[in-house]
């Protein structure tokens, strides 16, 4: 062992180290650097179906990630399923008569929330409700459907 | 004949569940011994020294490897539904959860625990602890305190690192290597790892694991039979016994952390 000062500065740069790679990680590779927690704006919308859409998933208008799902419950009034969104507060200027879709991203994809923004002047604020919503695509039924349309021909 | 089977078979239990016990007091002689590291701070670096620096090249060229391999074959297994771009969320997600605590502890109870009990362990055989006691210094803060601390101070510092030098090999395989676009490596990552649910509880893991492989390697070290028999037998059942610890703690945690 070498003296007790390069001791201390090899444990000093070592700790450094430890701490520098915990910060590397945080900032490159985890949501940290976009991280929508609380000060995002909620904006509700209601589906016949979610198909599989989950809490965190991804929110975005033309492809680029807007916000995430922060909760999914079940109106057992209406029989539809509530998504509760939040949306970065940079990106306020979605109109009130935007329109939510369930996408999948690829074929076989996980599913987000797709925003088509709207017309009109104003805008969509903090507990907005979407009222133009498209459901998911669910495969069985797309196949049903096809099916049965063969049978008629 | 019958009666002396069970005799050992009782012996044995009852000398199992003391060792037990002996340890868990043990631990509870040595937390409040942490105080004295307040007074006594250049123990600590000395120890942080032998346990953590002295780990580090093994960690780092083990991180270098593992992340460099998952990106190889992760990259192997997606390329066929053409979701390579995913092979960053894979090495990152792989690195964080399991493999960069559960590699570290297990090199780390390899190189750091059993230097620990062997340490310990001939100065109880060379009767130095008894030396201190006879000098009214007590050799569990003296000794063991400082020991126990830097390891658990280093192990999830260790884990950090090694997660991170393991993204930078798979960076380098999957970006420099197959080719794979720099900027879709770390947006996938980033879209997919959350700083919470992923990094915290891998470090969470870490630092258990780190706290249960010192604490055997310094029980095994501390409690051994002070003969050159007794010293290599206490070094192996500290790498056996805490990668075994180390393996079921994993599970156990995986279970009550990632069951969605």
């Amino acid at each position: 062992m070498g003296t007790t000062r390069t001791i201390e500065i090899a444990v000093g740069l070592f700790v450094a180290a430890g701490l520098a790679a915990l910060f590397m990680l945080a900032m490159k590779v985890s949501n940290l650097a976009n991280y929508t927690g609380d000060d995002g704006y909620t904006i509700t919308a209601r589906f016949d179906n979610i198909g599989g859409l989950k809490v965190r998933s991804p929110v975005s208008a033309s492809g680029v990630r807007v916000g995430q799902v922060v909760d999914i419950e079940y109106d057992s009034e209406g029989y539809e399923a509530r998504v509760i969104m939040s949306i970065d507060p940079e990106y306020d200027k979605f109109p009130v008569d935007t329109g939510a879709s369930v996408l999948t991203s690829g074929l076989l994809g996980e599913q987000f929330i797709g925003l088509q923004p709207g017309a009109e002047e104003e805008f969509l604020k903090s507990g907005s409700e979407i009222e133009l919503t498209q459901s998911a695509l669910v495969l069985e039924q797309i196949i049903g459907q096809f099916l049965y349309s063969m049978a008629e021909e | 004949m019958l009666f002396d089977r069970l005799q050992s078979l009782g012996q044995k239990s009852l000398s199992s569940v003391q060792r037990l016990g002996r340890g868990h007091i043990f631990l509870l002689q040595v937390l409040p011994a942490m105080q004295g590291m307040l007074f006594r701070p250049s123990l600590l670096i000395r120890q942080m020294y032998s346990v953590g620096v002295q780990t580090l090249l093994i960690i780092v060229v083990a991180g270098l490897f593992v992340g460099m391999v998952i990106a190889l074959q992760a990259y192997n297994a997606l390329v066929d539904f053409g979701a390579e771009d995913s092979v960053s969320v894979m090495v990152v997600l792989s690195l964080l959860r399991e493999l960069g605590p559960v590699v570290t502890a297990l090199l780390f109870a390899g190189r750091a625990g059993s230097a620990l009990t062997a340490e310990i362990g001939l100065m109880k055989a060379t009767e130095q602890l008894s030396g201190m006691e006879m000098m009214a210094v007590n050799p569990i803060e003296r000794v063991v305190a400082p020991r126990f601390l830097a390891g658990f101070i280093s192990m999830p510092l260790l884990a950090a690192i090694f997660s991170a030098v393991g993204v930078m090999g798979g960076y380098l395989v999957a970006v420099e290597l197959l080719g794979l676009d720099a900027g879709a490596f770390w947006s996938q990552a980033i879209a997919k790892v959350d700083l919470y649910h992923d990094l915290a509880n891998g470090m969470i893991k870490s630092a258990v694991f780190g706290f249960v492989v010192v604490w055997i390697a310094v029980f095994e070290g501390y409690d051994c039979v002070p003969t050159s028999e007794g010293l290599g037998q206490a070094t192996t059942r500290t790498v056996v016994h805490s990668s075994l610890a180390i393996l079921g703690l994993d599970f156990v945690l995986t279970a009550l952390m990632f069951n969605e």
